[in-house]
């Protein structure tokens, strides 16, 4: 289908394209990379009385290196991110993630700032976002707010922004020194939506893990961190007992849909199954660069 | 009423001028106001990959992009990578190894192929695979469309 009428407007500037939201009063839709946005226009899903396309504003498609934190503009394309010797030396969990992230030509276009406002509840990077505690940066006409990731996603396809507000930037610390990290997705096509995905770090020293983080997508409305199986990793080594105990954990946190893909207990049973692997290969890469020490010494 | 809005693409080296609607897709553009029926309408939701052009020489659905963007930027379609008589390495290489049946996704597979060319090694079949995995065949079955992008790879890529 076509999409409904609506206006237009090609913001030069951030101050320009807030002053359109604002006028809009809340009847706009923010144009990124279109490439969840513009199919839901095309099934006439939403109609929005305009567009603000943010396309045209220089500067808001960046990835810095800002001590403990990257910075990363919210019209960085997926690409821009896969690609990226900053992300690959200090994230590289994003880098790898990003290969999961649709095709080619959606990642060309696809935006950072547009996948975690969009919010779906299969994405990857709503989940990375949480297991790195990004923090968000937004602003509106009336000024500026950070919020956690942990606190963005409400809903699914539903996150703390208001129609005014623009997502502008993402910090996400660097991996912590000694950290080591997983991810395991199984989807039914390479770079379909997940029906489940994990993404976990351990940060390990003496032999013990000091800090576990474990998040999943396509299990629930959002993207989620299993705090209880975080808690149960902590102060030991990741052995067969410890591994069990925490797929345990995430498989009673958890309550996915049935949908057309899959059913709630397979997805289930994935994200236990994902978690387990994903522990795995994250031990084993902090374990390999524990004598070394620094994220950037990872595989 | 919406006002149209005017727009100058550069389509394939050429100054494009129209004025059209804001809600006007990329892939209509070119269909319909420009006639460059080359480029196929399959989804429109971006999953089948048919509509697939290069804007300033990166793949995109062009299903999923409005002409208004397009003002200013540089647009490929397949009418640009050969002729009849003279196809270039990419459309030679599908015809040497029988990459297309009914023709339908062959000009987004064509323009896919050329940015995965541009951006990656593509060392393995896996490779180019997962490269070709957000577009649809519904004839070849994929195998000789690999074979076709594999012989290019091993060319050296495609001049243009």
């Amino acid at each position: 289908m076509k999409p409904p009428v609506f206006d237009y407007v090609a913001a030069t500037s951030i101050d320009m394209a807030l002053s359109a939201l604002a006028d809009a009063a809340g009847e706009a839709k923010i144009l990124a990379g279109g490439q969840s946005l513009m199919p839901m226009l095309n099934f006439r899903l939403l109609r929005p009385s305009i567009l603000v396309d943010i396309n045209r504003i220089d500067g808001l498609g960046y990835i810095e290196d800002d001590g403990a934190i990257i910075r990363i503009g919210a019209l960085t394309r997926h690409f821009q991110l896969e690609t990226s010797a900053v992300i690959a030396r200090h994230l590289p969990i994003v880098s790898h993630a990003m290969t999961h992230v649709a095709h080619l030509a959606i990642r060309n276009r696809g935006t950072i700032g547009g996948s975690l406002s969009h919010a779906d509840p299969a994405a990857e990077l709503p989940m990375l976002a949480v297991l790195l505690d990004a923090e968000l940066l937004i602003a509106s006409a009336s000024g500026k707010r950070t919020v956690a990731a942990r606190d963005f996603f409400l809903d699914a396809l539903t996150v703390d922004l208001g129609g005014s507000e623009l997502l502008t930037e993402i910090a996400l610390p660097k991996l912590p020194r000694r950290t080591g990290w997983g991810f395991e997705e199984v989807a039914r096509r390479h770079g379909d939506f997940a029906l489940a995905a994990v993404a976990a770090t351990l940060t390990v020293a003496d032999g013990a893990v000091m800090q576990a983080r474990i998040a999943l997508t396509g299990v629930g409305p959002t993207p989620l961190r299993a705090g209880a199986a975080e808690a149960l990793l902590v102060g030991r080594a990741l052995d067969r007992d410890a591994t069990e105990r925490a797929i345990e954990a995430v498989r009673g946190a958890v309550t996915p849909d049935t949908d057309l893909h899959a059913s709630s207990d397979y997805r289930r049973h994935l994200a236990g199954v994902l978690v387990g692997r994903a522990l795995a290969v994250a031990w084993r890469r902090a374990t390999a660069i524990g004598a070394k020490g620094g994220a950037e010494a990872n595989p | 009423m919406i006002k149209p809005r005017d727009i100058t693409v550069i389509v394939n080296g050429v100054a494009r001028h129209a004025a059209v609607e804001p809600r006007l897709l990329l892939a209509d553009f070119l269909r319909h106001t420009l006639g460059l029926t080359g480029t196929h309408v399959g989804c429109e939701h971006g999953v089948c990959g048919a509509c697939t052009v290069l804007i300033d020489g990166d793949s995109a659905r062009s299903c999923l992009m409005l002409a208004v963007q397009a003002d200013g930027r540089g647009v490929e379609t397949v009418e640009s990578l050969g002729r009849i008589g003279q196809l270039n390495t990419l459309q030679e290489s599908f015809h040497e190894h029988h990459a297309l049946q009914c023709g339908f996704c062959t000009p987004g597979m064509l323009m896919t192929a050329t940015d995965l060319l541009r951006k990656y090694p593509l060392a393995s079949d896996d490779e180019i695979r997962e490269g070709l995995s957000g577009n649809l065949c519904r004839c070849t079955g994929y195998e000789h469309i690999v074979k076709a992008i594999r012989a290019v790879v091993g060319k050296g890529g495609v001049a243009r």
